[in-house]
């Protein structure tokens, strides 16, 4: 049977807003995939999102969604995660969003390891606004704010969220539809702050920009970027340059944030 | 040996005619019809979901049937 993705979408909601092609549609299937995989209670599931085309993302789930200011969607999550510890938080964000605008909040969620899964979808550029550069856009690509070549070194996300204190991390890519799934459940089964990066693609203001003819081609890039870290450990140095690492990058056991404030909680009422 | 053949369901209202599904199909039984997906070789396919797993518009369903 072909997998029911309508009992989890708002009525009425598609056809969605993204470009012919934009990978998000095919990150929120996997996300859809991955809730179900989890048996998430849709009422106990809280999904929020920032500003942006990725953004755009939880108003087509039928769940508790959340869509909040420009690059405070980690802010927000953390108050709901907060004040309802039971339930499960699912960010959803672009790069933009997450590593530029909302960057500080982006780091200190890592830091303080909170129970929350961040889905970050990379497309290299700033989308909804006009195809700005952002921190992931390649250097020497072009953007409607660098027409002769991003001369900024990139932000390395997942090295990002590593250093900063997240507890679980992985990569990979909108080529890779199965992985998706598998690895944000991963995140969403795992306590502790999940980074999930997805690298996507953007047909419109990235891909127009920097001679991609069509969107099988930023696909084809995609798929040949990825290496698994498996593969990857057995590899020479000079073949993994210009390649991606994908698959779980980090996971480790550390206190989560919640469980440590309701023991602060606890102190200060002196029990 | 026969193996399982899908039967492919396209919702045409919300395909955006990006073309990955006809690029990704391994049996080549889609093709593009005036920006719209259409099934041109329905028989040929083999239920594989590659294009049900990467339509981003939703707008692919391959219902698994037993040959």
């Amino acid at each position: 049977m072909a997998y029911d993705y309508d009992s989890s979408i708002r009525p009425g909601k598609l056809p969605h807003i993204w470009c012919p092609g934009c990978g998000h549609g095919i990150v929120m299937k996997g996300l859809i995939r991955a809730m179900d995989t989890c048996e998430l209670d849709r009422k106990n599931t809280a999904i929020v999102s920032g500003i942006g085309c990725a953004s755009r993302l939880p108003g087509y789930l039928d769940a508790c969604t959340l869509h909040t200011a420009h690059g405070r969607a980690a802010a927000f999550a953390t108050g709901v995660k907060m004040a309802k510890p039971e339930m499960d938080v699912i960010v959803c964000g672009g790069d933009g969003d997450g590593t530029a605008i909302g960057g500080n909040h982006f780091i200190h969620a890592c830091r303080r390891n909170i129970n929350m899964t961040y889905v970050l979808m990379n497309n290299f550029i700033y989308g909804m606004t006009g195809g700005q550069f952002s921190p992931c856009t390649p250097t020497g690509d072009k953007a409607s704010t660098t027409p002769y070549g991003n001369p900024d070194p990139i932000f390395d996300i997942s090295k990002l969220a590593i250093g900063a204190g997240a507890s679980f991390v992985a990569r990979t890519t909108a080529f890779h539809a199965t992985q998706i799934d598998k690895l944000i459940a991963e995140g969403i089964k795992h306590k502790g702050m999940a980074v999930i990066e997805i690298l996507d693609d953007c047909p419109t203001t990235y891909g127009r920009r920097n001679k991609f003819r069509s969107v099988v081609e930023m696909m084809e890039r995609l798929k040949d970027m990825a290496v698994p870290v498996a593969a990857a450990a057995k590899l020479p140095a000079e073949k993994l340059e210009g390649k991606i690492l994908t698959g779980i990058l980090h996971q480790e056991d550390k206190p989560e944030y919640t469980a440590q404030y309701a023991e602060v909680i606890k102190k200060a009422q002196g029990a | 040996m026969s193996s399982p053949k899908g039967e492919v369901e396209i919702i045409e209202q919300y395909c955006k005619g990006c073309n990955i599904c006809v690029a990704f199909c391994p049996t080549n039984v889609l093709e593009m019809d005036l920006f719209v997906v259409k099934a041109a070789k329905p028989e040929a396919c083999i239920a594989c979901m590659q294009c049900e797993l990467r339509c981003p518009d939703f707008a692919i369903k391959v219902h698994k049937k037993e040959a």
